[in-house]
């Protein structure tokens, strides 16, 4: 690693002046931006001063034990983003539950994948790859499965008249519910579609920003991006298709009734 | 013969009944008297109770969709799956006999599903219904957005599929229509299902 340019508090201080430009703005045009600024940024400073000494600590401890608790309170609090994600979610605890269980197999498959195979860390667990790896792929599966969600609840609980008629005239549950379940999963799959076609053209991904700052070689660089751009393709894509077709089921009997009861009022 | 034993459906007692083949059942009632769930619980689009059974084979004997592909039911304002109508129909030249038969032009099979108006979507509906080849045919208020001239005709389509060996069990709130095509007439009254 060549050129790594180390900042300073002074440096961090001087860029978060810039803040001021937008609470200056906010007053001067009555935004009333001016107090929620003040406390996201707050928050932001202790939440990545705090991740970044626990993710220190981590490393040093470099134990399975501990990696694996920290992978467990990444996917818990995803879980919880994806309920909040939902206008009309599953009744219960399956609303937070099928989309824990989906991102957890999906991301920690996708995730020991990589690290068995092509990141080949030694020890396979080893945090400083585990755990950045994992909250990317999380991440991702996140956002997917919660449009998915979201979108299937939706659009069922709209079109619960033509999912009704069909269902009235013989049709099994999976042929009744496919359009609900073919536009839930195209909803889900598109942010990394479209993250994928602009990638490099539009937006220079954060990962490769990152490497690059930190000296790595362009072009190696966008080979570790490739790599986490197609585990994030396929983390999204089998979350996506886990969660919707169990919302599917729960949505459905095992008499083919569509059971909008089981959604929360 | 469709056989009901202690169905269970909301905001009515245990229904129980026996129809013949061939035969129509008039169901009369105030609206918000549980008729619409009498109708979905026989096609067992809702969880409940009780025993249906047709011509001896009890519902629970057969998978969910093969019974109700023999006992359809068919809702007020019934859903579209597809922008147009022929889609919907898996052979549409079959039904052009009886689309004129109710006043309905022949190329409507192109119509986008949207611009239908209320008793066209539910004359189409009926007809969709009946393309399935029911045993039974549940119809909850299958005229309710006609007028007393496609009324008419809807009955007299209706009457001669009975006549061919469909068996219906007719919802309705006016009691003319009950008498006129009723072999049995019941009336929900205080929750019950009563002669009339």
């Amino acid at each position: 690693m060549t050129g790594y340019i180390r900042l300073e508090t002074i440096d961090l201080l001087l860029a978060a002046l810039l803040l001021f430009v937008n609470g200056g703005l906010s007053l001067a045009l009555q935004l009333g931006l001016a107090k929620r600024l003040a406390w996201a940024a707050a928050r932001m400073v202790v939440q990545l001063l705090a991740v970044g000494f626990v993710l220190k600590a981590l490393f040093a401890a470099a134990s399975p034990w501990l990696t694996a608790g920290a992978a467990l309170a990444m996917i818990l609090f995803a879980g919880r983003e994806i309920v909040a994600r939902q206008d009309r979610r599953l009744a219960g605890w399956w609303a937070y539950g099928l989309g824990v269980g989906c991102m957890a197999v999906a991301a920690i498959a996708v995730t020991l994948f990589a690290l068995t195979t092509q990141i080949q860390a030694d020890p396979w667990y080893d945090p400083r790859f585990a755990l950045p790896l994992l909250g990317m792929v999380l991440g991702n599966a996140m956002t997917g499965i919660a449009l998915g969600l979201d979108t299937l609840t939706t659009t069922v609980a709209r079109e619960r008249p033509a999912i009704e008629a069909q269902l009235a005239l013989g049709a099994t549950r999976m042929q009744a519910l496919r359009p609900a379940s073919r536009t839930a999963l195209r909803s889900a799959l598109m942010p990394m579609v479209n993250a994928m076609a602009a990638a490099g053209l539009v937006s220079l991904p954060g990962m490769m920003t990152g490497q690059i700052l930190a000296g790595v070689d362009p072009v190696e660089a966008t080979k570790y991006q490739l790599l986490v751009m197609f585990l994030l393709a396929g983390a999204s894509a089998l979350g996506a298709v886990l969660a919707v077709l169990g919302a599917v089921r729960r949505l459905t009997d095992a008499r083919h009734r569509l059971r909008t009861d089981r959604l929360a009022r | 013969m469709l056989s009901v034993r202690g169905l269970q459906v909301p905001h009515l007692e245990p229904v129980s009944f026996e129809l013949d083949t061939g035969r129509c059942l008039a169901v009369q009632g105030p609206s918000g008297s549980g008729k619409s769930l009498l109708l979905r619980a026989l096609a067992d689009l809702d969880p409940g109770d009780g025993a249906v059974a047709l011509d001896g084979t009890d519902r629970t004997a057969l998978p969910a969709p093969t019974w109700r592909r023999r006992v359809v039911y068919l809702a007020t304002d019934a859903g579209w799956w597809l922008e147009t109508v022929g889609g919907h129909f898996a052979d549409w030249e079959a039904i052009a006999p009886a689309l004129a038969e109710l006043g309905l032009p022949g190329d409507c099979r192109d119509w986008p599903v949207a611009q239908l108006s209320t008793g066209e979507r539910q004359r189409l509906a009926l007809l969709r219904a009946l393309a399935i080849g029911p045993r039974v045919l549940l119809l909850d208020e299958p005229t309710s957005g006609l007028d007393p001239d496609t009324t008419t005709a809807v009955e007299a389509l209706l009457t001669a599929r009975k006549r061919a060996g469909l068996t219906l069990v007719w919802v309705t709130h006016d009691a003319a229509q009950a008498a006129r095509v009723g072999d049995q007439v019941r009336q929900v009254r205080n929750g019950a299902l009563v002669a009339a």
